[in-house]
């Protein structure tokens, strides 16, 4: 579990980049916070930099979308999933990210 | 509408073909393209490919499963040498002929070549797959060193390719700064001093009057006389629209395929996009684009027009492009005229981490940044709407 910021730092309609094994964008739409890998699968570009409209993010470089619910690309160029990971949000408005491993590692580990 | 033909099998080829799925098109689907192999990416081939971190397949546009989704009928390995509007008929240079509902003309452009430089050895252009490959090659053999003809964006990307690599590069630009036209004086200023940051020698003012060598190219000479020895010289100096082949058709041609702001010609069943399609507004001024986002996203609009049998979309899209070199992205969106000026909005030119804006008559018409990635993306949004056709 990885502290990401207090909530008051995070207004609806922003975003942020934290470290994990990778970075993870953890952005703040409509009705709630996600967290997805922040890496486009597309291209070397940092999501948490993109548009955030309903639950969608858009990559800041060529405009690949995905869906923060499921991480799936809604279009192209993008055709891989982002990784998304679960939110909480402590009583005291402590946004924690429950990072998941990479499959690679977790292969490892098996 | 039972068939399509699409005339170029590159991005804006491919996305035609798309586009036409998704609208829900069950048709026959032909795509014609001059290369014998399947559509690949273009942008990486200046930048990831000549470093060797990138190789072929990975450029690929469709996968196993697009293959399945489209079921396109493929002609690659030969070139488009007629179209026949009035029967909606593409020749080939095979000897074979495809009839269809409708054409879409996705031809692309080809890179401009200096005169008296073919049949030498160590010169290039970079366009296609097979163009990167032959530079990668060269690059490769030994250390040479490499003159890069063109200071616009591909020829820095390919300078900051050859640096990486090691080698000793220069960069030769006929106009007094490259890029001025495009991102002002200013921004133009930052981007060619990103050069001499990085230990490429960046020569402008001075025209290229030939290229040495017996058999080899040696080296670039310059209209003052200024020899710039050179085993690998590269020419970014433009491009020119493949309309060629449209020559007697009745299409007209103006640097380009002339079409409506839906992308669609006076032959209503023929439509142009990507890098050949020149748009005309309903003012008259026409604009043509060479940009890998337009090549993406007209398509969508030519499709749906040509479905409907009307123009009854625009294509509205601000111009946007974006460039990697030594490291630094740049994103401009929008388009500039001589004079207009940036002003920063957020950072610093002199950090070479910026976003600005371009304002004339108190709008902004366009917008770059360095870096700077998120402000970029709000501004050109904020120029999106108030974007007009052509």
């Amino acid at each position: 579990m990885i502290y990401a910021c207090h909530l008051e730092d995070l207004p609806q309609g922003e975003s942020l980049r934290v470290m994990a094994d990778v970075p993870i964008a953890v952005l703040h739409a409509d009705d709630g916070i996600y967290a997805v890998d922040d890496t486009c699968t597309h291209q070397n570009a940092s999501l948490s930099d993109g548009w955030l409209e309903g639950c969608f993010i858009e990559c800041p470089l060529h405009e690949a979308a995905f869906d923060l619910r499921t991480g799936a690309p809604t279009c192209l160029p993008a055709k891989r999933p982002v990784r998304t990971h679960s939110v909480t949000v402590s009583d005291d408005g402590c946004v924690y990210v429950h990072a998941a491993v990479t499959e690679s590692v977790a292969e490892g580990a098996a | 509408m039972r068939a399509v033909a699409v005339v170029g099998a590159s991005l804006a080829g491919v996305a035609t073909a798309r586009a036409l799925r998704a609208q829900g098109f069950e048709g026959r689907v032909s795509v014609v393209g001059d290369e014998a192999r399947t559509p690949y990416d273009r942008p990486p081939l200046s930048k990831d490919f000549l470093l060797g971190k990138t190789e072929a397949a990975d450029l690929a546009l469709l996968d196993s499963d697009d293959e399945a989704e489209l079921a396109i009928d493929w002609r690659l390995g030969t070139r488009a040498v007629g179209l026949h509007p009035s029967r909606r008929a593409v020749a080939l240079a095979d000897g074979g002929e495809i009839t269809a509902d409708a054409v879409v003309v996705a031809t692309g452009a080809a890179p401009n070549r200096l005169p008296r430089t073919a049949g030498l050895a160590g010169v290039h252009v970079l366009r296609s797959l097979e163009d990167a490959a032959a530079l990668r090659l060269e690059l490769a053999a030994g250390s040479p060193r490499v003159a890069v003809i063109g200071g616009s964006f591909i020829g820095a990307e390919i300078a900051s390719s050859c640096r990486a690599l090691g080698l000793e590069t220069t960069v030769v630009e006929a106009a007094e700064a490259p890029l001025a036209g495009v991102l002002g004086t200013e921004v133009a200023r930052a981007c060619a001093e990103l050069h001499g940051d990085n230990g490429v020698r960046l020569l402008c003012g001075v025209p290229v009057s030939g290229l040495r060598g017996e058999g080899r190219v040696t080296g670039v000479e310059l209209a003052d006389g200024t020899l710039v020895p050179a085993e690998v010289v590269v020419m970014g100096v433009g491009a020119r629209p493949n309309t060629g082949w449209l020559a007697g058709s009745g299409l007209e041609l103006d640097d380009g395929v002339v079409c409506d702001d839906g992308l669609i010609t006076a032959f209503g069943s023929v439509a142009a996009v990507g890098d050949v399609a020149r748009l005309r507004g309903p003012q008259g001024a026409s604009a043509r684009a060479e940009h890998w986002t337009s090549a993406s996203e007209q398509p969508a609009v030519a499709v749906a027009n040509l479905l409907a049998g009307a123009t009854l979309h625009e294509y509205r899209r601000t111009p946007y492009f974006w460039s990697d070199q030594y490291g630094v992205r740049l994103q401009f969106a929008g388009r500039t005229r001589p004079g207009d000026e940036a002003r920063v909005v957020e950072g610093s030119i002199a950090e070479r981490s910026f976003a600005a804006v371009y304002e004339r008559d108190g709008a902004v018409v366009a917008a770059a940044a360095m870096n700077r990635p998120r402000p970029f993306t709000r501004l050109r949004r904020g120029l999106s709407r108030a974007a007009v056709p052509a």
